[in-house]
């Protein structure tokens, strides 16, 4: 499969989600510059983390006005997948490809630690393949992590299967202290109501080898490549 | 012409910054503080001296990029 990786300027998760998807998984994987208006042939769109723009005005609020990004929501329009990864996640909120947004975390504390994910819907392109009672051991790094939606936004994000992931403790339970930033509902990852694209705080990519100490990170990218391959097959036939 | 522009976080958002610069005036014995929203304050310098047309795309420019209406407020007046 073919992924673009995008690259704003101080982008700083690039290069380990192109070893993943390159390295470890053996696919073929390019940065997609923002200056760039093309997304080539890619059959999907990693947003990595980072600071991009230094975070100013608001995390992700400059990066989503690049000219690749242009090309990332056409692409998204017609059905691709696109996953936003922290700074990445932050920018598709932004850019209004998810809803909802990330606000400083409530202990103002920048959060560096492994954290326990439960995914909730395994009917997406990014979850299929986890196996229903797994729990992900993914790090964390973020100082404005902390999801926010209107209480209409958050009521329609759970009716529709939206919510993707959420903190949990290392026996899967929901606690105020398994949440490590106050994102409401214990929210790590959302998805588009397509189900195209996804977002998540966590670092799936800092933890898809198990010399890293876990490699739960990369069931999720497992299974996009999973899914895109059904799709491929499927155009194929 | 200068625009200046206020942006504070919606009510409805956690605003940690500011329950924190709270704690510390109470602390510091400030008497009969309340809560304290932090927002952020920007100037903009314009050309020009039409104000309608100045205030449509400062209005504009805070809607798309300056504020996020998800978790912000603004307001602003040009002088």
């Amino acid at each position: 499969m073919n992924f673009a990786v995008l690259q704003f300027p101080a982008s700083n998760c690039d290069q380990d989600a192109l070893h993943v998807l390159k390295d470890v998984l053996g696919h073929s994987a390019w940065y997609a510059w923002h200056k760039d208006t093309s997304l080539g042939n890619a059959d999907a769109v990693v947003v990595p983390g980072g600071f991009s723009y230094g975070d100013y005005l608001r995390t992700g609020a400059i990066a989503r006005f690049s000219p690749i990004m242009q090309a990332v929501q056409n692409f998204a329009v017609q059905g691709g997948p696109v996953l936003g990864i922290c700074n990445g996640f932050q920018i598709l909120t932004e850019a209004g490809m998810l809803p909802g947004a990330l606000v400083r975390n409530r202990s103002l504390q920048f959060r560096c630690e492994h954290v326990f994910l439960k995914t909730e819907n395994n009917d997406t392109p990014f979850t299929q393949t986890i196996p229903a009672d797994k729990l992900l051991r993914v790090p964390i790094a973020h100082g404005e992590g902390c999801y926010f939606a209107d209480p209409g936004t958050l009521a329609k994000l759970n009716a529709n299967g939206q919510v993707l992931w959420r903190y949990v403790d290392a026996q899967g339970n929901q606690t105020e202290i398994s949440n490590p930033n106050g994102s409401l509902e214990n929210i790590a990852g959302i998805c588009n109501e397509q189900r195209n694209v996804a977002g998540l705080m966590p670092h799936p990519e800092r933890a898809s080898e198990s010399l890293l100490g876990s490699a739960d990170g990369r069931l999720i990218f497992e299974s996009l490549v999973k899914w895109l391959e059904a799709k491929h097959a499927k155009k194929a036939a | 012409m200068k625009a200046k522009i206020i942006i504070t976080p919606k009510k409805a958002v956690v605003d940690p910054q500011g329950k924190t610069v709270q704690g510390a005036l109470e602390h510091m014995g400030y008497k009969g503080v309340g809560a304290v929203h932090v927002g952020k304050y920007l100037e903009i310098e314009l050309n020009g001296s039409d104000k309608e047309t100045a205030r449509r795309q400062i209005d504009d420019a805070c809607h798309k990029i300056l504020s996020n209406p998800v978790i912000e407020d603004y307001r602003f007046e040009i002088e």
